[in-house]
């Protein structure tokens, strides 16, 4: 692997776009190598990998230093969509979509999933010449974003900067003027590097869970419908965010829902064909929710993705229960419009079928096994383990199972320690998972994704006792609290990792779970909003919000359903 | 200089020959031109990498179809997705043809209709293989008589 060199922001040196600096992912070593030499000869900057996980690192540890991706879309440690999913919300940079299909569909999805550009292989040189345009025009367009005068003086000073462009000098002397602009406006610069005022490029925001959450947190405090970046700015509460990052991320976000809402349509009709499939074939993961879904009733409006603002189903479940888990999955249920929703529910169901585990976790467990099964992976990872999961995985190949021998050792102690620990010395560690949550979130997750079906009981067995053990550790609310927080940062990293979307799914009703299990009600508003997860609130009576923001980015940020739902009826076929 | 002459003439008639015959079609010619002299051995490594990975890949495939209890078809139509990728990395497109009539079968999981295919598959790498081998000691040939590689157009 090409290494471009080892400092953050590297400047270019040359006129733009020689020196744009290019990761390519390929599980393809061949196709590997011919990119590699054809950027190289465009005078691009090119660091190569054939893994996603590992592409994912790459760019959290150095989050300035690539200017664009290139990826393939068929990889077998993660899917190319996923991986695009991943870049384009915590790193915002222009992702290109590879393939040698070059079916309609395939790149729709691409375009849907934010790809800026879908190549077909064999890749001509000229197309790879080209690639530039796309760097240029997402920083013109995040330029645009800026709703105030500062975002109009930029622009004037990105018109100023097309006169420069035929001198190469564009990009530098936009960034010079914008970014110094915008370096005397801010306060501080926590989470973002500072790139010099000569260096060409704007520092990236990189959107952690605890910016996430409180984006979210604004969000839903505005109301999804009524919201504009400067409110939500205004909200956070972070003085070194502009508004433009806000809009570019916002945008983002209301992409990602609506191809939920999307997806969840076409999960609705999946699941109706599903009906007919299941018990008596084993027990592997991806039947879990097919089973699950076979039990679900027909009325209540379930809808975890049910996007659209559905006031009246968010009503109604809040009629059903007001936070009673159980009391949600005894009563009658409407077709669920994804399968998150179902798994909630079914999870009781499908519980006596699926794994012995504590019971004394109750409703919890059953979202816990269920999330067990609705995995295409096997959960590997104690909840709380994340660092140490993280920093004992192996990047290079696939082992499930070395990293599963490594999880029971460590965990129960671990956990229970975790758990017991007061609620400060807690919050380290959760700020660790924070800093290492960019990080780390690939790894661990790359790892999770291949479908290993028929491993999941003895290793969700471990899982679930850890869980067990943590959950029955965890004596105050505060300590809960923290290990709320920890669990999240270890589901996150299980979505992360891209994760089948019924885990995702189940993680995040997991979590909601855990917080009816530990009877943390979970107030939320959202009747408002759109977004699919938010459409359990009674399922969560007054959770923390931000405990809550967690879950919503965990779900908005991690899988894509409709993907490895897909997958998960192919593996069936 | 005869001799160089003579072996480039035959180089380039060796290559017009794999042209024609389909065996391989023009991303071959682009990868000649992609190599320079900052990798002078370009082709031959490109096609060294194809190799290893087409023969994993026919392995893969291999093993699937040969499971008795039952035929993973995603399986093998992942193998064969990945095989036709590679393939056109390099301009191999008789095997890529294969590929593409391979998936059919896959998807119908039809599998004698995938091991005919696979047999096919196997057969047209192997003759690309000896095909590209042949040209490249030919290459060699060239270079050591003090000539230079023609790219053929």
């Amino acid at each position: 692997m090409v290494l471009a060199e080892s400092g953050f922001s590297s400047p270019r040196n040359d006129a733009f776009p020689a020196g744009l600096r290019v990761l390519v992912v390929d599980d393809d070593p061949t196709w590997l190598k011919i990119l590699e030499k054809m950027l190289k000869k465009c005078s691009y900057e090119v660091t190569t990998c054939c893994l996603a996980r590992e592409a994912l690192n790459l760019l959290r540890e150095r989050k300035d230093g690539y200017d664009i991706v290139i990826s393939d879309v068929n990889m077998p440690d993660m899917d190319g969509f996923k991986l695009l999913e991943h870049v384009g919300l915590e790193m915002d940079l222009p992702v290109i979509m590879m393939s040698v299909d070059g079916e309609t569909s395939r790149v729709m999805k691409g375009v849907q999933h934010g790809a800026c550009d879908y190549l077909l292989k064999p890749i001509r040189m000229k197309e790879l010449r080209n690639i530039w345009q796309h760097v240029f025009r997402k920083k013109i367009h995040e330029v645009r974003d800026i709703e105030s005068l500062e975002g109009f003086e930029s622009i004037q000073m990105t018109r100023s900067g097309y006169d420069l462009f035929d001198d190469g000098h564009f990009l530098s002397g936009d960034d010079t003027t914008s970014g110094r602009k915008r370096k005397d406006a801010d306060n501080k610069h926590d989470d973002r590097e500072l790139s010099d005022p000569s260096s060409t490029k704007k520092a990236r925001v990189v959107w952690t869970v605890d910016l996430h959450q409180k984006f979210v947190k604004a969000v839903n405090q505005i109301g999804f419908d009524k919201v504009g970046p400067k409110k939500i700015l205004d909200l956070m509460n972070v003085p070194w965010l502009t508004r433009e990052n806000v809009a570019s991320h916002l945008q983002k976000y209301r992409l990602y829902l609506s191809r939920l809402q999307k997806e969840s349509d076409i999960k609705n009709s999946f699941i109706g064909m599903k009906h007919s499939d299941l018990p008596s074939k084993d027990s592997t993961a991806s039947f879990g929710p097919h089973k699950a879904m076979n039990m679900i009733p027909d009325d209540v409006p379930n809808s975890t993705y049910s996007f659209s603002a559905s006031n009246s189903q968010a009503q109604n479940v809040d009629l059903k229960g007001q936070g009673d888990l159980k009391g949600i999955t005894s009563a009658p249920m409407a077709e669920p419009k994804g399968a998150l929703s179902v798994d909630i529910r079914d999870s009781h169901e499908a519980k006596s079928t699926q794994m012995s585990f504590d019971h004394s976790l109750g409703s919890v467990d059953s979202a816990v096994s269920f999330a067990s099964f609705n995995s295409t992976t096997p959960l590997q990872y104690p909840w709380t383990e994340i660092p140490e999961i993280q920093f004992k995985q192996e990047c290079e190949s696939l082992h499930l199972e070395n990293g599963f021998s490594q999880l029971p050792l460590p965990g129960p102690s671990m956990i229970e320690n975790e758990a017991n620990r007061s609620r400060i010395e807690v919050k380290p560690l959760l700020d660790d998972c924070r800093s290492n949550f960019v990080e780390h979130l690939g790894p661990v997750g790359a790892e999770d994704l291949f479908p290993i079906q028929s491993k999941s009981q003895s290793l969700n067995n471990q899982v679930f006792d850890l869980i067990s053990a943590t959950k029955s550790s965890m004596k105050t609310q505060d300590v809960g609290l923290n290990y709320l927080a920890d669990s999240e940062f270890a589901l996150r990293n299980l979505n992360a990792s891209g994760v089948g979307v019924p885990l995702a799914t189940v993680s995040e009703d997991l979590q909601i779970c855990w917080l009816q299990g530990d009877c943390y009600p979970m107030n939320y508003g959202l009747q408002d909003l759109e977004c699919s997860t938010y459409d359990n609130p009674a399922l969560m009576a007054e959770t923390p919000f931000h405990l809550y923001d967690v879950l919503r980015f965990d779900h908005e940020h991690l899988f894509d359903p409709a993907e490895y739902y897909a997958i998960d009826q192919g593996l069936f076929a | 200089m005869d001799v160089v002459n003579q072996l480039q003439r035959q180089f380039i008639d060796y290559s017009a020959s794999l042209h024609r015959e389909g065996f391989l079609d023009d991303q071959f010619t682009q990868l000649q031109k992609l190599q320079d002299d900052n990798s002078p051995d370009f082709v031959v490594e490109v096609a060294s990498l194809f190799f290893e990975d087409c023969e994993k890949l026919i392995n893969n495939m291999a093993r699937a179809l040969e499971q008795q209890q039952g035929v993973d078809f995603k399986q093998v139509d992942a193998s064969v997705h990945q095989l036709k990728g590679s393939s056109s990395s390099i301009g191999a497109m008789r095997v890529k043809d294969v590929c593409i009539a391979f998936r059919s079968f896959c998807e119908a999981q039809n599998r004698e209709g995938c091991l005919r295919c696979l047999q096919q598959v196997t057969h047209e790498y192997s003759l690309l293989k000896n095909k590209l081998q042949t040209l490249f000691r030919l290459q060699q040939q060239i270079l050591a008589a003090g000539g230079s590689i023609p790219v053929v157009e």
